[in-house]
């Protein structure tokens, strides 16, 4: 690839103070607010997941009400996937999109900055209802009725227009991101030559933009169903509450692979990074991406196994959910194959990438478990799925995330960061997760249920063990913050490329990456 | 080069309507929650958003307005319009989708497991329309044949008049195009009215079990949708009358003429699955 460098222009354009941030209309610097956002939200959502391991160190109830144990669970949940891990993908497809297809920003900077800002009414109508009278919202985050219409609390009716407003930012934040994709690609650069990251992003901005809306859908009729008598969910009127379900998880399932797309992205450019070698199978790894993304809308119900559907809706279901292990298991193999004789090396992004391959690979075989149908049965609300989600989310989506950072942070801020420091983050970090979930896997197969604050004697010993790996879990977070932190302030001066092995057009911008890059788009070869 | 140059992409300068977005979002939405909750100053707080929400929009559309007469935006900020219009419009679909699949569910699964399960209602026969197992009375189908299917008609003429307007546009033909739009304008409103004529005289209301709920969420977002379409072509047809638009630049006028025959469809399907079948 040949390209003209990046230049700087100060005849316009590098506001200060603070209403740099308040008005910007530059994709790095909401890239940076949405990424801040996140981290923040991590560590909020992360002291309520706190809270519940410590209320389940030892059976019995020791530090909160069974009602407040509740609402740590749904708050986490809703914090983690709405405030934490979309927001931190949204600032990288800030941050690098346009670095990536050699474009200055976004196709409309300021709805991108539209897309932010509306996050933060949201996030403050959602931890201002943990304060109303009545108390945070507590039916877990999928909200069921008749529990959710039920509660008469007032943090009800927030959370759901809280949702509403954070489903209007992803909706523009992602038409703003396909219609950049499409449109504002450097000369030459063909789509089948996007990076990989850009093409997940393709593909799960259709899915937020497709199934967003049939949230919105699903909440406005809660919303009438608890204020204007509507009987949408209630059998005595003639609806069902298993219709919530439905309506939900249609939105719930390609919610999931949006947690996890531009995850596949994000190891998909590091891996061949540090493994020295192109990506195995480039085409292949698109097509097992939109694969996914179209089955995941024909695969809702299999989180509804025990609520009486006809049997031809649960084999269908069960069949098409097992179907989405063939796309998944081409991504695996490729990530694989590249790794397969490169010349590896292991910095700390390396590190988490490797380890998400692994780790995700055991939730995506913990996920064709809970497939099953009759296996499901048994494993509905216990444990097991729990150690499922949290091992392709967290060890998925948020290790993914925090190998991006450590890879990125060079072109972020021009410094290097404590490679030693990074390392201990790691290994903390893999350490303490698997301590933490991987005993649910047997607590939950051996019955124990979720969203519960007690539970019977003969789970003690594994839960003892998942709340103190909770708790270094939570706490190695912190070196991470540190060592963001620390490579902000200095450190050693980072090249145009710091990694050998890496490709794309983001590396040939300075590092930091100036103001406005690629006002000249770079072509393509 | 400046980011005004026509032959770059343009780049807007700073701007503070993102975060008087995200204020007027936030009274809404908290003021509708206290609002739904008898809180007094709920509605206060909800029609202080509502007027920073029209402030919103004037100034930001104002703006984008005045960038589009005074040629800042090229070829490619137009196909970028265009390709957020589009998508837009999808997102539009996948929330009437969400109702839609809601009153298929209803209507061929839910009832029909209510009436064979025999615990609790074990009289319910559940043929549509109903208020369901534990109401006392019955309800009547809302008759296709009346005022909806004059509603029908009265929506695809306004279709056929906005084209006859883009058309007076194309042939720069100014005085085809306002009559369109005027006539276009006064069709809509004429669907409104009879619209909240049908809701007047409905025996039905909104709380009558299954039936009300489904009829009118799907015809009240519609008619929301009509009132958002409506108020976007007088502010088209304001534009013309201020002598915007061309024949080769004129994408506002396209994309509003996009979302009305969306709206248009969409009737067309209420029209079939909620007042006919």
């Amino acid at each position: 690839m040949s390209t003209t460098t990046a230049t700087h222009h100060d005849d316009h354009g590098h506001p200060t103070g603070l209403m740099r941030w308040l008005a910007s209309t530059n994709h790095k610097d909401i890239g940076t607010l949405y990424l801040w956002f996140s981290f923040f939200m991590f560590f909020f959502a992360g002291a309520l997941a706190l809270g519940i391991r410590a209320e389940l160190f030892e059976p019995g109830l020791q530090f909160v009400e069974p009602e407040n144990f509740n609402r740590l669970t749904t708050l986490h949940g809703l914090i983690m996937i709405f405030g934490a891990v979309m927001p931190a993908f949204v600032g990288f497809a800030n941050w690098m999109i346009p670095l990536m297809i050699g474009t200055s920003d976004l196709a409309f900077p300021r709805l991108n900055n539209m897309s932010f800002w509306l996050m933060i009414p949201a996030a403050i109508l959602l931890i201002a209802s943990i304060f109303v009278p009545g108390g945070a919202i507590a039916g877990g985050w999928t909200m069921y009725p008749p529990l959710s219409v039920q509660n008469q609390s007032m943090a009800v009716d927030m959370s759901i227009l809280a949702l509403h407003i954070l489903g209007i930012s992803s909706i523009v934040g992602s038409i703003n991101i396909i219609t950049t994709i499409l449109n504002m690609r450097a000369p030459g650069m063909t789509m089948m030559k996007m990076p990989l990251f850009v093409w997940t992003w393709f593909i799960t901005a259709f899915l937020l933009i497709a199934s967003m809306p049939v949230l919105a859908g699903a909440l406005t009729m809660l919303l009438t169903d608890r204020n204007f008598g509507t009987t949408f969910f209630d059998a005595a009127g003639g609806g069902d509450p298993v219709l919530w379900q439905h309506v939900f998880w249609f939105f719930g399932h390609p919610e999931v692979y949006i947690m996890i797309l531009p995850a596949f992205g994000l190891i998909s450019t590091v891996i061949p990074t540090f493994s020295r070698k192109p990506l195995f199978g480039y085409a292949s790894m698109v097509y097992a991406t939109a694969a996914i993304a179209l089955l995941s809308f024909i695969v809702w119900a299999h989180h509804m196994f025990t609520t009486g559907m006809p049997v031809a809706g649960q084999l269908f279901f069960m069949y098409s959910t097992m179907l989405i292990s063939i796309p998944t298991g081409v991504k695996v193999f490729n990530w694989v194959a590249t790794m397969w004789r490169g010349a590896m090396t292991f910095e700390t992004p390396m590190l988490f990438s490797v380890a998400v391959v692994f780790l995700f690979t055991i939730g995506g075989f913990s996920g064709l478990v809970c497939a099953i149908l009759p296996v499901d049965i048994q494993v509905q609300d216990t444990y097991y799925v729990v150690a499922h989600f949290h091992y392709v989310l967290f060890s998925g989506a948020v290790m993914s995330i925090m190998g991006a950072v450590y890879y990125w942070l060079p072109k972020w801020t021009g410094h290097m960061y404590d490679e030693t420091l990074g390392k201990w983050h790691f290994w903390l970090t893999t350490i303490a997760f698997n301590v933490t979930f991987f005993p649910m896997h047997f607590t939950g197969l051996a019955g124990m249920p979720r969203r519960i604050p007690d539970y019977s004697l003969q789970f003690a010993e594994f839960n003892m063990i998942s709340s103190i790996g909770a708790f270094a879990l939570g706490i190695s977070q912190l070196l991470f913050l540190y060592v963001v932190i620390k490579c902000i302030k200095g450190g050693q001066t980072a090249g145009d490329k710091p990694w050998d092995g890496a490709e794309g057009l983001e590396w040939q911008v300075p590092s930091p990456a100036p103001f406005h890059t690629f006002e000249t788009p770079p072509t393509v070869k | 080069m400046s980011s005004h140059d026509k032959n770059s992409y343009y780049l807007p300068e700073p701007s503070l309507w993102p975060l008087i977005a995200s204020i007027a979002l936030l009274l809404l939405g908290g003021g509708f929650a206290m609002q739904l909750n008898d809180i007094a100053s709920g509605t206060y707080i909800l029609i202080a958003g509502f007027i920073v929400l029209a402030y919103l929009l004037y100034g930001w559309f104002a703006d984008v307005v005045k960038e589009s007469v005074s040629g800042f935006y090229n070829k490619q900020v137009d196909i970028s319009f265009r390709w957020s219009m589009g998508w837009f419009i999808f997102s539009e679909v996948m929330f009437f989708a969400g109702f839609f699949g809601a009153l298929f569910y209803i209507r061929t699964f839910a009832l029909d497991w209510i009436s064979q399960s025999t615990l609790v209602w074990p009289d319910f026969v559940g043929t549509w329309p109903t208020l369901g197992p534990a109401a006392t009375e019955t309800v009547e189908k809302m008759a296709a044949w009346g005022l909806p299917a004059i509603n029908t008609a009265i929506l695809l003429i306004s279709g056929a008049t906005l084209t006859w307007a883009h058309h007076g546009l194309l042939k720069n033909n100014r005085s085809q195009l306002t009559w369109g739009l005027v006539l276009t304008v006064a069709l809509g409103v004429l669907f409104l009215f009879l619209q909240a004529h049908e809701y007047a005289e409905a025996a039905f209301g909104f709380d009558s079990g299954i039936y009300g709920s489904l009829f009118y969420m799907l015809t009240g977002f519609h008619g929301f949708h009509v009132t958002m379409g409506t108020v976007m072509l007088l502010i088209v047809l304001f534009r013309v009358l201020k002598g915007h638009f061309s024949a080769d630049n004129h994408f506002a006028f396209e994309a509003v003429a996009w979302y009305w025959h969306f709206v248009d469809v969409v009737w067309l399907i209420l029209f079939v699955f909620v007042y006919w079948l």
